[in-house]
């Protein structure tokens, strides 16, 4: 019997403002604990909320951003439940008309194919702060910078139907917010989480089978092998005749399986209802119109751009269109050196390579893509070749400046002299007299050998296009 | 001087006739004297008093003064006072000192005003008598078996006994109106969102409004100009400009159109409470003034509306007193569930338990539309009711509770007696208007209250209303007897 899964996310993402959602303490992460927490993330009596329009702007600008409708009134409710880092006893969240809603993004699938994933909604809410209990004997450490920084938590539709498609959602999620600037999507940090529901049901059936809700699962590997352990979990309880409990489960990334954290029965009733210290929040069209125009060239129209201008293959284009920095990073090298492709080829191969050994991003890289485009114009003015410029660029890489200071430096000049190449060829035929009566006697593959041996001769500088042709004529010759 | 209005005690401090120090001693020792008898303060601030007015006796000696700086005046204990105990009258803040001023307590302190204490209350405004402090009950001036209402108690009884000149309050129910009218003085509870909510403890955040208490409506003109005002920290609190109260104090009221509701002088009004208002109307009529019958028909829905809206809120407000930050907490806590429960249960008094729990279970799944929904429908009904009228009438006129004062712990243990006690001042914040209550005759020796309620913004009419009116009757200048 087939089974088929059905994946919803809910995904956090920390909103990239400067102050909180509702007051004016810093949100920058790493403080010592408690230090950047005011009178109104501690939830002091008395004190009131006002909301960042900051964060406002930003939720709009994701709504665009995924063709979604922008709510010109919503309303904050409160969340109430009871926790040691939740100061007021309630978060302040949106419930039953939330900024944003109606959406969609498109995900490629492996086979090439696209799946469009509908965006139920995405609402503005407060984060709370944190519990520590790792460093305190028998208690438990609160710390309230977190509490009261600004979360826009996106909901998908049930429309994934594998751990694959999950990830790819939440990869493709992932870029659009940094795109946007609206989150720096640090997931170390906590500034992309990511919920998943999850259910199975046999293939062809309509109805959804009972769902459980993995909470914060923080890392994409973690995501798919989370799904992969709870779909296989509760087929396992299926077929052998049992049946899936509604409840959260927590993944346990060490073990790799899936905890119950607690069932529908044991769930908090929430008690939302509309913060009466809050104004329903009214934009009008003037404001969403600005926001629009303010948006930066998005993930798909920058690829597609990039397969149009740079005339790029799909994969290329969406591997360069990934992140903003890469892709900024890949036009500026494509128009310092002219050649699209073989910048893209660069950008993609050794850069990347380097970037992932080192465990750099893109802001971070030591070789400036104006230095990496001058590197690719010596590849095409014949200066150097392809493979000694791996070798420049190694030495860029660790900080020996710029690139024709370094071929100067260590010599690294292409040999185009023919007169050079062609005494260096005289030398190579003299040394292997037995080879070149072999190629003389129809044993033409050997070309790449003697290719080699004059390329060693010349420490790899001699161009290799000329040692080709000189080579074949001068074996021919005599 | 206890007799001297604030524009009268203004001008002799201006003229330097008497100091703020002097003027300020002198109600302190009023208190020292006769504070025993009616428990109206939590906090006396002595020495921060002093200093308050050496300060304010510079300001004027340098012409820096204005109505309010030097003149005394008794702050409710729900307002945050930075350095200062602000116990909201709960076991739970017994023990916390805020650590920043409310905006009223702010402006009032630009103004030059000197706070002479923290005033007793219900506990977290939950009451309407004054019996539900942690700190034992407020006694009324008038006779001292009798509460002085609530949940202001403390506040209207120093003002009515004279030891202080003003005093501020808040009112979600009534709480400024009804303990104003129990005592024989004159309260305004301002349209929601003219005073700001930072740093005012929070009961139900949609009717929580601060506001004045004074013996006229001149002075009380004074305090609320001083108290009224856009602030950028409340995001519910009007962005339009304060009008001049005291200087609409004299206007004119020929013409002016009064409407008597037939719903609050039915069978559960105590026939001489309708007298005195009667009278009243008499009295505005030689003004010049033209009474109409007019009808609220949902004023019947209000208390059982209140009931559920404002336990709501008060269900979530009150969340934060959990015993992990601050204010009391209990002793040697086994679990997390453990200091939830008797953290709650030991810092929270009766009432304030009781309607954290209708509230929790108005709100609960399967209980929310039934219940709060259906109470925000009729507080849109209520406001309707009030719209609806202000098309035929300029202001509303009334009896501000059904009867004076009743005795100590005579409906302590009646809680929906004790609500009805509200039932004229309710709907006022349900619609959000504003609502003054002033002396208009007595009853045995306890005084009777009427009670004006205008359109949104209306608060310069209300104010000039009474003022007329008080030029016209002596009600406000009786002073209970045993407090000379």
């Amino acid at each position: 019997m087939e089974w088929e899964a059905v994946i919803g996310l809910e995904i956090h993402a920390q909103l990239a403002t400067k102050s909180k959602i509702f007051s004016g303490a810093s949100t920058a992460y790493g403080a010592p604990p408690n230090t950047q927490a005011c009178a109104v993330d501690l939830g002091l009596p008395g004190v009131l909320p006002v909301l960042n329009r900051e964060a406002v702007r930003m939720a709009v600008k994701f709504g665009l951003a995924t063709n979604a409708k922008i709510n010109l009134r919503s309303v904050f409710a409160r969340k109430n439940y009871f926790y040691p880092d939740l100061p007021k006893g309630y978060q302040i969240s949106q419930y039953e008309l939330p900024i944003v809603y109606d959406g969609w993004l498109d995900i490629d699938l492996e086979d090439g194919r696209t799946k469009r994933i509908g965006i139920t909604r995405a609402h503005l809410e407060e984060d709370a702060g944190k519990s520590l209990h790792e460093d305190f004997e028998d208690m438990t450490g609160i710390d309230l910078n977190r509490a009261g920084t600004p979360l826009l938590e996106i909901v998908s539709e049930p429309d994934l139907r594998s751990p694959q498609e999950a990830v790819a959602y939440m990869k493709k999620l992932h870029a659009l917010v940094r795109y946007l600037g609206i989150c720096d999507g640090n997931m170390q940090e906590g500034s992309f989480r990511c919920d998943a529901n999850v259910s199975v049901r046999r293939k062809g059936e309509h109805r959804f089978g009972t769902r459980t809700e993995i909470k914060n699962v923080n890392s994409f590997r973690f995501v798919e092998r989370a799904l992969r352990y709870e779909i296989e979990r509760q087929i396992e309880v299926l077929e052998s005749g049992g049946a899936v409990v509604q409840e959260t489960r927590l993944y346990d990334a060490a073990r790799d399986e899936t905890r119950s954290m607690r069932t529908k029965e044991e769930a908090n009733d929430y008690r939302y209802f509309p913060d009466p210290d809050l104004l329903p929040l009214v934009l009008d069209e003037a404001f969403v119109e600005e926001v629009r125009r303010s948006l930066p060239e998005l993930p798909d129209a920058k690829r597609r751009r990039f397969m149009d201008e740079y005339g790029l293959p799909a994969y290329d284009a969406g591997v360069l269109t990934a992140s903003r920095e890469l892709a900024d990073y890949y036009e500026a090298v494509a128009a310092a050196c002219g050649e699209p492709k073989l910048a893209a080829n660069w950008v993609m191969g050794e850069f990347s390579a380097y970037l992932n050994r080192d465990g750099l991003e893109v802001p971070g890289a030591p070789v400036p893509p104006e230095a990496l485009g001058r590197l690719l114009t010596r590849i095409q003015d014949g200066t150097i070749s392809g493979k000694i410029a791996k070798e420049v660029f190694e030495a860029m890489w660790d900080g020996e400046g710029d690139p024709d200071a370094i071929i100067e430096r260590r010599g690294l000049k292409q040999i185009t002299d023919t007169a050079a190449i062609e005494a260096m060829i005289r030398e190579v035929m003299a040394a292997n007299p037995k080879q070149v009566e072999q190629y003389r006697a129809g044993k033409e593959k050997l070309l790449g050998f003697f290719v080699g041996q004059v390329m060693k001769a010349s420490k790899g500088k001699a161009n290799p296009a000329e040692v080709n042709r000189l080579l074949k004529r001068l074996l021919q010759e005599d | 001087m206890i007799e001297k209005s604030v524009r009268e005690l203004s001008a002799d401090l201006h003229a330097r006739r008497v100091s703020s120090e002097e003027l300020t001693r002198h109600f302190l020792s009023r208190i020292a004297r006769h504070d025993g008898r009616l428990n109206s303060f939590i906090t006396v601030c002595e020495e921060q008093a002093l200093a308050a007015a050496r300060e304010a006796d510079i300001r004027l000696a340098e012409g820096r003064a204005g109505p309010l700086t030097g003149i005394p005046y008794a702050h409710k204990d729900i307002f945050c006072t930075e350095g200062i105990r602000t116990s909201c009258a709960s076991r739970m803040l017994d023990n916390f000192i805020a650590p920043y001023d409310a905006t009223v307590t702010e402006k009032l302190r630009q103004a030059g005003a000197v706070m002479l204490g923290k005033t007793n209350m219900d506990e977290f405004a939950m009451g309407s008598s004054n019996e539900t402090s942690y700190y034992g009950p407020v006694r009324n001036p008038w006779d001292t078996e009798r509460v002085p209402g609530g949940s202001s108690g403390g506040s209207a009884a120093a003002v009515a006994a004279r030891l202080t000149p003003l005093a501020t309050g808040t009112d979600t129910g009534g709480s400024i109106r009804q303990p104003a009218a129990l005592t024989g003085i004159t309260g305004i509870k301002p349209t929601y969102g003219r005073v700001s909510r930072w740093g005012m403890i929070a009961f139900a955040s949609s009717l929580d409004q601060g506001g004045a208490m004074a013996r006229s409506a001149e002075d009380a003109a004074y305090l609320l100009a001083a108290m009224a005002g856009f602030d950028p920290r409340d995001s519910t609190c009007a962005d339009r400009p304060v009008d001049d109260y005291v200087a609409h104090l004299e206007d004119d009221l020929g013409g002016l159109r009064i409407g008597l509701p037939k719903e609050y002088f039915t069978g559960d009004l105590d026939a001489r409470v309708g007298a005195c208002i009667e009278a009243a109307v008499k009295v505005l009529e030689g003004l010049g003034v033209v009474f109409r019958d007019i009808h609220l028909p949902h004023a019947h829905l209000a208390v059982p509306a209140y009931y559920v809206v404002a336990p709501a809120e008060c269900s979530s407000n009150l969340s934060r007193y959990d015993g992990v930050r601050f204010g009391y907490r209990c002793e040697n806590p086994r679990d997390l569930e453990d200091l939830y429960k008797r953290t709650r249960g030991e810092g929270f008094g009766a009432e304030v338990k009781r309607r954290i729990m209708i509230g929790t279970y108005a709100l609960s799944a399967g209980y929310y539309d039934a219940y709060y929904l259906k109470a925000q429908q009729v507080r849109r009904l209520i406001a309707a009711d009030f719209r609806n009228a202000f098309e035929e009438v300029d202001l509303i006129l009334g009896p501000t509770t059904p009867a004076p004062a009743f005795r100590l712990g005579e409906k302590v243990d009646d809680p929906v007696t004790m609500y009805l006690s509200d039932v004229y001042t309710i709907a006022v914040n349900l619609a959000g208007l504003p609502g003054l209550s002033a002396p208009c005759g007595f009853i045995d020796g306890l005084p009777v209250g009427m009670q004006l309620i205008g359109n949104y913004f209306e608060e310069a009419r209300l104010l000039n209303v009474a003022h007329r009116y008080q030029q016209e009757t002596d009600w406000h200048r009786r002073r209970p007897p045993g407090f000379d």
